[in-house]
């Protein structure tokens, strides 16, 4: 490896032109008492044929399942090719944040179109450049709505992701913010529940489709939110918005969500991108960077980070965020995912998975299986009771190639035999037959 | 001008087919059923792939040329990083899966912690925050959990942070509920001691510093700070934006911090992506190990585990144990360098300090100093003198092909350059950006339009950033101007970078 290219004589040279005799003569500077006088205790220096060999041992020590059903918030979606070729584009690769516009408009105008399809998926009017994922986008959400109605109380469906709960709890310890969770009922969430809590609430974030697979009654939620003048925040699935309504269009303040779904290998859990959009009312107090379309002298269209003075490097401690690193190239292979998609092939998308999940539903009942909520209607996942711990039935699975699922136990008490199976187009009708055996044989 | 995509849909195009197993779809209730479809661009496939492929033409990254932004740490992103975060073994791991189906990944992970231990010389690690600003939020609310269980957490509301630190640091503190006390920054480009000490007493949590500071320089006074921290019961973070001049030289453990944040995306090569994704981890002293968010990975023999049994964990902070494909790239970077990456560390500051001593005279320097792997000049003198500014060098820095450094930042120095060249630059690079940065000074005297009129031949001239806040378009209208609330517009002396 060498990825320095100094040579002997160059470092001679720079040494004379600084007017010092070593290298360690640079560091005069550092106190004694804190200079470190040993060399690394690290592994030693790899070739690049040595380094892909290591690498090699460790991925190959991970043991990938012939067909998984496993999702619970992140989904084995296909990644079509186009998107890995614009990643590699060194451009966008290696470039930062679009501090100087006029080097910068190719990933300036790709996050607008993002920030335009994001609007256009959720039904909303402004969308930033994007968060961490999609937990930490429902935190900053629960911050908008303590800042734009000085209420300090946020509701979160207990049927909402549990890592997303998780941040969010985590994060509200920091904002001042109270969280409770409003229990599920049968699978779903009781809007009537959501009204009796949310009277001093800032907000209310429910997920559609929810934890377990099934549609919320969003609409009545985001009613029972806005009632209590509590903003409706809705947690969505980019996937689900070719067949399910946008939340903007029912009432939802902002909707976030977790990107991955859309052009995003799973890669253990990241990185990815977490998208936040909201009503236009709420755009100068939205975390993150946002682009907007302007002119330059001539006339001619560009695009420029805008509304900055909202952001930590104006605002400092009264900024918004502190967000700087976002996740642009993930949001970007999200944009290129879409584009190819187009309407007709996300709503396809959407109907596939829902087409391939009832199947799943219908041979898995067959077999003498029992749904967890059998009345609820679902999107591309659903909970089944497996007749044992879940978690063992998951072991078992394994051990003949499938990983049918995630374990709700985890999580939920009275559901360690409920197992939550996600079907991606992906799928097919033979694996499912497969997993149906493997269930209940 | 380049069109949108949306500008380039035609109806009834498309790029990606989707299997359809023709199975019946269920209906949907109508209530919950989209209603307008959304109006995603309608391409094929090699009209997507020319589009982004054009706008990447319009883009410039390390990749391009030399990317001298100050404190953002822009080196080479080697490629067969991206290889090896794309092996499926890695790329096709659900983050879910069973542990024992995991064991690689979690090697992995542990062993990137053991590595960031030693480099920092503190005790424990976790790999969870997504980027720098998040592992700061991360390090405070640790800092918050260890003063209420000391019984302290009423008591101790104020985070010390000098002027010259990123904006960052204060959004950090607010938004984990501290109080800032800012501290002033003396002569010699430390922290000023006497403006310090009355700061520091009982109310105090900590310190949040970057050290080498955002001026390139490394504190001389940082055991005497230590001592202040310390002595008054308050902790120390440690911002690890410019740990790239430090690895295997100075330790921020021995420096007496107690919590550190890393930024993966700088110092450890996952390549910036365009504004990210970034990777922060934190590394703290043994007493803050038990308030670190789960899951830890922890090792058991030869068998790796996840830790969630942490009764006074914070909580989570990001989904996960992390951004894993950042953590393959930086693990490979660091396998690439061993041990040598105290040279990594020598090479950057070495060329810093080259450019440093050929731009020093021509340029206002703030501190007669010696810099470390970056360095802040002025623009204050060649604005007086020719009305060019910081700004205005910039922009014509593009014209000799460089990107350019940070500018209006840090704060404190007026008409900020901040120049960060990094390990990765030639002697050569270095020579032609020196001779480029006295060009600017020549065409100052001579020909001062020619660089107001900068960037010369870019896709665009400089833009009306005015108008974007104050009229602010901020999605493809379609068939009609849309237009959001308006906001102010940026300041004209704004940071650019860091």
């Amino acid at each position: 490896m060498s990825y320095t290219s100094l040579t002997d004589a160059d470092r001679e040279e720079m040494l004379a032109a600084i007017g010092v005799d070593s290298i360690e003569e640079l560091f005069r500077d550092i106190p004694p008492g804190v200079r470190f006088d040993r060399d690394l205790d690290v592994p030693p220096a790899l070739a690049e044929a040595e380094l892909t060999r290591e690498l090699e041992r460790l991925a190959a020590k991970n043991e990938l399942p012939d067909v998984s059903f496993l999702g619970a918030g992140i989904y084995d979606h296909y990644v079509p090719a186009v998107v890995d070729a614009v990643l590699q584009r060194g451009e966008f690769l290696t470039a930062y944040t679009p501090y100087q516009p006029e080097l910068s408009q190719g990933v300036l105008q790709a996050i607008f179109e993002y920030q335009t399809a994001i609007c256009e998926l959720t039904g909303l009017d402004v969308s930033n450049a994007s968060g961490y994922d999609g937990a930490t986008v429902a935190a900053d959400a629960c911050f908008v709505a303590k800042q734009a109605t000085g209420r300090t109380k946020v509701l979160v469906a207990e049927a909402t992701n549990p890592q997303v709960r998780q941040v969010v709890k985590t994060y509200a310890r920091g904002f001042g913010l109270e969280v409770v969770e409003i229990p599920h009922d049968g699978g779903t969430t009781d809007p009537d529940r959501v009204r009796a809590a949310a009277r001093d609430a800032a907000a209310v974030l429910f997920q559609q489709p929810n934890f377990f697979g099934c549609l919320e009654p969003a609409p009545d939620l985001a009613a029972a939110a806005n009632d209590a003048d509590a903003l409706a925040l809705a947690h969505v699935d980019l996937v689900s918005l070719g067949v399910l309504e946008a939340p903007g269009n029912y009432g939802c303040a902002l909707a976030v969500g977790e990107g991955q779904s859309a052009g995003n290998w799973m890669s253990y859990g990241g990185p990815h991108y977490g998208f936040l959009a909201a009503r236009g009312e709420y755009i100068r107090r939205l975390p993150g960077r946002i682009v907007g379309e302007t002119a330059d002298a001539a006339g001619k269209r560009g695009y420029v980070l805008t509304l900055q003075t909202r952001e930590q490097h104006i605002r400092r401690e009264k900024a918004t965020s502190n967000i700087t690193t976002n996740q642009t190239l993930l949001a970007l292979a999200g944009l290129v995912h879409l584009s190819l998609l187009g309407p007709q092939g996300l709503r396809e998308t959407g109907e596939t998975c829902m087409a391939l999940a009832q199947y799943a539903k219908e041979r898995l009942t067959a077999r003498g299986l029992e749904l967890v909520f059998p009345e609820k209607t679902t999107f591309k996942e659903f909970a089944v009771r497996v007749g044992r711990n879940a978690a063992d039935a998951i072991r078992a699975a394994r051990a003949q190639g499938i990983h049918p699922g995630y374990a709700l136990g985890r999580n939920y008490t009275g559901l360690d035999d409920a197992l939550l199976v996600a079907v991606t187009e992906r799928r097919t009708p033979d694996e499912i037959d497969r997993l149906a055996k493997v269930l209940a044989p | 001008m380049t069109k949108l995509i949306f500008e380039r849909s035609q109806a009834g195009r498309r790029g990606l087919e989707v299997p359809r197993p023709g199975l019946p779809v269920p209906e949907l209730p109508d209530e919950l059923a989209r209603r307008q479809p959304p109006r995603l661009p309608e391409l094929a496939e090699p009209e997507v792939l020319r589009h982004f492929t054009e706008l990447s033409t319009r883009n410039f990254g390390v990749d391009t040329g030399f990317y001298p932004l100050g404190s953002c740490t822009m080196k080479y992103n080697p490629r067969v990083n991206e290889r090896l975060a794309a092996l499926p073994g890695f790329r096709d791991l659900h983050p879910l899966a069973d542990e024992e189906t995991v064991q690689g990944a979690l090697e992995l992970e542990w062993r990137l912690g053991e590595i960031l231990r030693e480099v920092t010389g503190l005790a424990a690690v976790s790999l969870q925050p997504a980027a720098g600003s998040q592992g700061e939020l991360t390090g405070l609310l640790l800092l918050r959990a260890y003063f209420d269980e000391r019984g302290e957490g009423e008591q101790r509301r104020r985070i010390v942070i000098p002027d010259s630190a990123h904006g960052t640091n204060p959004a950090s503190v607010t938004m984990a509920g501290y109080e800032l006390t800012p501290v002033r920054t003396d002569a010699r480009g430390n922290i000023d001691l006497d403006d310090l000490r009355p700061k520091v007493d009982e109310h105090t949590a900590g310190l949040m510093l970057t050290n080498p500071s955002t001026l390139g320089l490394f504190d001389e006074n940082i055991e005497a700070i230590r001592d202040v921290f310390h002595g008054a019961g308050a902790l120390m973070y440690y911002d690890g934006a410019n740990l790239n001049a430090v690895c295997g030289i100075s330790r921020p453990g021995d420096m007496g911090f107690d919590v550190v944040h890393i930024n993966l995306h700088k110092t450890f090569s996952q390549p910036h992506g365009g504004g990210g994704p970034g990777g922060g981890p934190i590394v703290v002293r043994e007493t803050l190990a038990p308030y670190l968010p789960v899951p830890i990975v922890v090792r058991d023999g030869d068998r790796f585990r996840l830790d969630y049994d942490r009764p006074k964990s914070i909580g989570k902070v990001r989904g996960f144990t992390g951004p894993f494909g950042v953590f393959v790239r930086s693990y490979a970077f660091m396998r690439s360098w061993g041990p040598r990456l105290r040279e990594m560390s020598e090479v950057a500051v070495l060329n810093a300090n080259y450019l440093l001593a050929l731009l020093g005279d021509a340029y206002d320097l703030p501190f007669e100093r010696l810099c470390m792997h970056e360095f802040v000049l002025g623009a204050r003198t060649l604005k007086r003198d020719y009305g060019i500014s910081a700004l205005d060098v910039a922009k014509r820095l593009m014209d000799f092909g460089f990107h350019p450094p940070t500018i209006y930042f840090p704060l404190i120095v007026p008409e900020a350059l901040m120049i960060e060249p990094t390990e990765t630059e030639a002697k050569e690079t270095l020579d032609a950006f020196v001779e480029a940065m006295l060009a600017i000074l020549r065409e100052a005297r001579e020909d001062p339009e020619l660089i107001r009129a900068a960037p010369h031949g870019r896709p665009v001239e400089r833009l009306d950033e005015v108008r974007a806040a104050k009229q602010p378009v901020v999605r493809y209208g379609f068939d009609h101007e849309d237009v959001a609330p308006a906001g102010e517009p940026t300041p004209l002396e704004a940071p650019q970078g860091a």
